[in-house]
């Protein structure tokens, strides 16, 4: 049966492919060693739009309306500019309430786009850029340990990964917060309150790697401008053993998070980057395995959700479960020496 | 559709789901239509491997291995037609229901007349309805043109008018439609259906058609203000539905060629079956199905020849669970459990599976609170699928479920169940039918196939259905009666056909059992105590046939709706006691 696979990795080869979210013009050039502060692309868009009714305002029909247009698509026009004029002694006139451009002109209608702004795109991790993809972004390739989560908040940053987790089961507070994080990616624990939440916001720091957070704070999450990265789930789960060993001895270390938000379908996860000098290539992560005995396992659901353990065998045909459920299973020894048997659908390899 | 009658014409159906794919072969066997085998195996429409047709290859090589029969070729290909050697199928049909929900708008000009009518067709295929823009749409143009770019819809629903009716206000409407696809990127444009007056196709496709991934027509859904007939465009819609999975999720167009074009929502193809039941059933009850699936559940009714046909994104058991809490609440789910569940732990469970919806409970307690949480979801779809039910269906109560006869029911969260007393206990907390009715079992989920296969050859659901590849969990009765517990509300007396006697009397409050075994039959005698009303009114008795199945006849004497204790630890020595009954542990 084929596996999922859950990147936790020491070393390995990262090439993630950044794009804008509209068509924009790139800024990286091909090979440039970027940042991942560095802006890679721009794009810039309308928030709103203005539709300007010119034959009901000026009370004539649709024909007789467009005649009287002062503008045409592409025209910037500012507030209060005539964007057409009557006939007449007295003529009316119709003026844009705000600057914008001309988007589409006809049927006796004006629209404009106004408010525009400019997105920038990150590079999101330090590297090579290795492609570029015209008017819409680059590939960019690194080298380092590469730890994916479960959840994002949808925010980037980068910085100095400083540990609060003493264990992988530590629950961090606001009181651990204090003014010497400012800037740094904090590897926290299980998040139960908002004033964390609050209290890295207003450090500020640069990230917050949680293994689990309650759901009534996702709203709150959702909302913060640092990025939050939870590795194994909502509740109170511990980190996973191999997560936690990572990145606790990757301290001091500068460090990437990407806190993209899941995507099943495109496979976007967030994940944690700590670039590595490496003298050679490394391997590229292993997206599709099937399973097999040996292999490194991860626990999805009870009885030991989170849980690292070692596949030691695929059960032929259908195993009942404890539930009553029958399904393809294997055995599987945890860390703590206990063999437990579990559908092969609530394990994931760890690689 | 065409109707093959190629004579001894084997088909493969496949059903391409969320989490898993099913392969099904159907072929003649002694002379009928049989239900063959299945195979299965995970879907593939996620990364990495973001190809729906891998996923159904793995599930047609399951299916070789269980049969025998070689389906695939060297390049795993399928072999259609079949060969001398008796290799490959002579047709294929797919279901389909993987993929993120479409993101719908619906368009019109009455709230309560042709936007509603727009809302329920949408609700035909897997998609949310995210914005409505109608005559009492207080936005301006210009605001209602942001919305739009906003949301991104996959799929916009127009209707609005009669047919020769007004044009000037669906002008209106259509034009915040027409500035906001022509401001859209190429590729985010959305697909537009319009089912409204069909006077003005002309000025649509003027409008429109530039504008736009593509743009539809089917017949008017509201011909006149009294007349509402969704199925043309429903059809258009289950075309759109697929025409977008296409761009959406590789591996479609090949599935789309190797079925020759037979390619189905699921959910659409369970209507379709559900139409073609209830014509051969023909009953003035109507007919009842459920689906209990990842990505939706999916609730049909049928009735003389028509259905109503509902799915709910929101109440499927997959990715969407973490959102159902909009709907509802975690006591309120709890209040089934038939163990102590902290509401936290509820919490954790749904956003946790909502994570991983291809992953299944292991532990006991682990499958209460997956049961639980699938009667919340089963009760929520079917109490919104009742708003569309015919005023005409026979109802003892209001507030109840008509009288279905039978109640169809399949999906992962059923038929993958610990057995038959599983499924029940969770169908008769979930829909608590009223009246005499029969439980069937789709263990197989072949009811969307069969009404996908039904476009191929109408002989093979006919054959299928009556070859037993459905199971009957039983005969239900179920009294609509208040009383206190304990006390007498039902006898009951069923005659087998040598003769012999079974009696039970059924107190309030109490599931009780008769065994009949299934393909046998009986007369079932009931004589209603209390003014309990078993369909024949108040206090009013009758003998019925009725037909075995795996848990024989079951009478549930809990009443409607039912009241649960709010002791908490009563209810859930009752609760267990209902378990246990049905042979649940």
């Amino acid at each position: 049966m084929l596996a999922s696979v859950h990147h936790i990795l020491p070393l390995t080869t990262i090439t993630r492919e950044r794009i804008l979210p509209t068509a924009g013009t790139v800024l990286a050039r091909l090979n440039q060693k970027v940042g991942p502060g560095d802006i890679i692309a721009e794009a810039k868009w309308a928030r709103e739009h203005v539709l300007l009714d010119i034959a009901s305002m000026l009370n004539l029909p649709i024909n007789a309306a467009d005649k009287l247009l002062k503008c045409k698509v592409g025209d910037l026009i500012a507030a209060g500019q005539e964007v057409a004029v009557g006939s007449g002694l007295f003529p009316r006139s119709v003026r844009t309430p705000r600057e914008g451009r001309v988007v589409a002109t006809g049927g006796g209608k004006v629209m404009l786009e106004v408010g525009e702004t400019k997105f920038e795109l990150r590079a999101g991790i330090p590297g090579t850029v290795m492609q570029l993809i015209p008017n819409r972004g680059a590939v960019i390739q690194t080298a380092g340990a590469l730890i994916q989560g479960m959840w994002g908040n949808g925010r980037i940053d980068s910085g100095l990964l400083i540990n609060l987790a003493e264990k992988p089961d530590s629950i961090i507070t606001s009181a651990r917060l204090d003014v010497s994080l400012r800037g740094s990616i904090i590897l926290g624990g299980i998040c139960k309150d908002a004033e964390t939440l609050q209290a890295a916001a207003e450090l500020p720091a640069r990230g917050l790697i949680l293994s689990s957070l309650f759901p009534s704070l996702l709203p709150l999450a959702r909302e913060m401008r640092y990025p939050i990265l939870v590795t194994d789930g909502f509740g109170t789960l511990p980190m996973n053993s191999v997560a936690y060993r990572l990145l606790s001895s990757s301290a001091k270390r500068d460090a990437t998070l990407n806190a993209e938000v899941y995507d099943r379908y495109s496979g976007a996860r967030p994940e944690i980057i700590i670039p590595l000098p490496v003298s050679q290539s490394s391997a590229v992560p292993v997206d599709l395995l099937m399973f097999e005995p040996g292999q490194q396992v991860r626990v999805r659901r009870p009885p030991a959700t989170g849980a690292i353990g070692t596949l030691v065998s695929i059960r032929s045909g259908m195993t009942v479960l404890p539930s009553g459920l029958r399904a393809s299973a294997a055995d599987v020894k945890l860390e703590s020496g206990v063999t437990i048997i579990v559908p092969l659908v609530n394990i994931e390899v760890v690689g | 559709m065409a109707t093959s009658l190629v004579e001894g014409e084997s088909l493969l159906a496949l059903d391409v789901g969320a989490s898993n794919t099913r392969a099904v072969l159907f072929d003649i066997v002694e002379g009928e239509y049989r239900f063959v085998a299945a195979g299965h195996s995970p879907s593939t429409a996620e990364a990495p491997i973001k190809d729906v047709s891998e996923g159904a290859r793995n599930a047609i090589s399951t299916l070789q291995n269980v049969t025998g029969r070689t389906l695939l070729d060297e390049s795993r290909g399928l072999i259609a037609p079949a060969q001398a050697d008796g290799s490959g199928v002579d047709a294929l049909v797919v279901t389909l229901s993987a993929g993120p929900t479409l993101k719908a708008v619906v368009v019109g000009l009455l709230s309560d007349v042709s936007l509603e009518s727009a809302r329920r067709l949408t609700q035909t295929i897997y998609a949310r309805v995210v914005d409505s823009i109608g005559l009492n749409d207080r936005r301006r143009a210009d605001q209602q043109i942001d919305g739009l770019l906003r949301i991104c819809p996959d799929v916009i629903v127009i209707t609005g008018g009669t047919d020769g009716g007004a044009s000037r206000s669906i002008q209106k409407m259509l034009e915040p439609v027409g500035l906001a696809s022509y401001l859209m990127p190429q590729e985010k444009r959305p697909t537009v259906l319009y089912a409204g007056n069909q006077k003005m196709e002309a000025e649509v496709k003027a409008l429109l058609a530039s504008h736009t991934a593509s743009l539809h027509f089917s017949p008017n859904v509201r011909p006149s203000l009294q007349t509402e007939d969704l199925e043309p465009a429903a059809r258009e819609l289950a075309r759109i539905y697929v025409g977008i999975r296409k761009k959406q999720l590789h591996g479609v167009d090949l599935l789309d060629i190797w079925s020759n074009g037979h390619i189905f929502p699921t959910g659409y193809a369970t209507g379709r079956m559900m139409r073609f039941l209830s014509k051969v059933y023909s009953t003035t009850k109507g007919i009842l199905s459920v689906d209990l699936g990842a990505s939706a559940t999916v609730i049909s009714a049928g009735f003389n020849g028509k259905s109503t046909l509902g799915v709910y994104p929101q109440f499927g058991l997959g990715e969407s669970l973490s959102g159902l809490l909009q709907y509802t609440s975690l006591d309120d789910i709890l209040r089934w459990s038939s163990l102590d569940i902290s509401t936290g732990v509820l919490r954790d469970y749904l956003y946790q599976k909502s994570l991983y919806p291809s992953t299944i409970p292991a532990t006991k307690e682990d499958q209460v609170i997956a049961q639980v949480v699938a009667r919340q979801a089963l009760a929520l779809a079917v109490q919104t699928a009742a708003r569309d039910f015919p005023r005409s269906l026979t109802t003892l109560k209001s507030g109840l479920l008509p009288i279905f006869e039978p109640i169809i029911a399949g999906g992962g969260a059923l038929s993958g169940g610990a057995g038959p007393g599983h499924s029940l206990i969770l169908l008769l907390n979930a829909l608590q039918p009223v009246g005499v009715t029969t439980i069937i079992l789709d263990q197989n989920n072949l009811l969307p196939l069969l009404g996908a296969a039904a476009s191929r050859n109408n002989l093979l659901p006919v054959q299928v259905l009556d070859s037993g590849a459905f199971l009957s969990v039983g005969t239900v009765v179920s009294p609509v009666v208040s009383a206190n517990y304990g006390a007498p509300i039902l006898k009951a007396r069923l005659t087998y056909e040598d003769g012999t006697e079974s009696r039970v009397d059924v107190k309030f409050g109490n599931i009780e059992m008769l065994p009949l075994a299934s393909g046998q039959a009986a007369n079932l005698t009931l004589r209603p105590l209390s003014r309990s009303n078993v369909g024949f009114g108040p206090g009013h008795g009758g003998t019925i046939p009725v037909s075995g199945g795996a848990l024989g006849v079951v009478f549930d004497g809990r009443g409607r709706p039912v009241q649960l204790p709010d002791d908490s630890v009563r209810r859930r020595e009752l609760i267990k006691k209902w378990h246990w009954t049905l042979g649940e542990q």
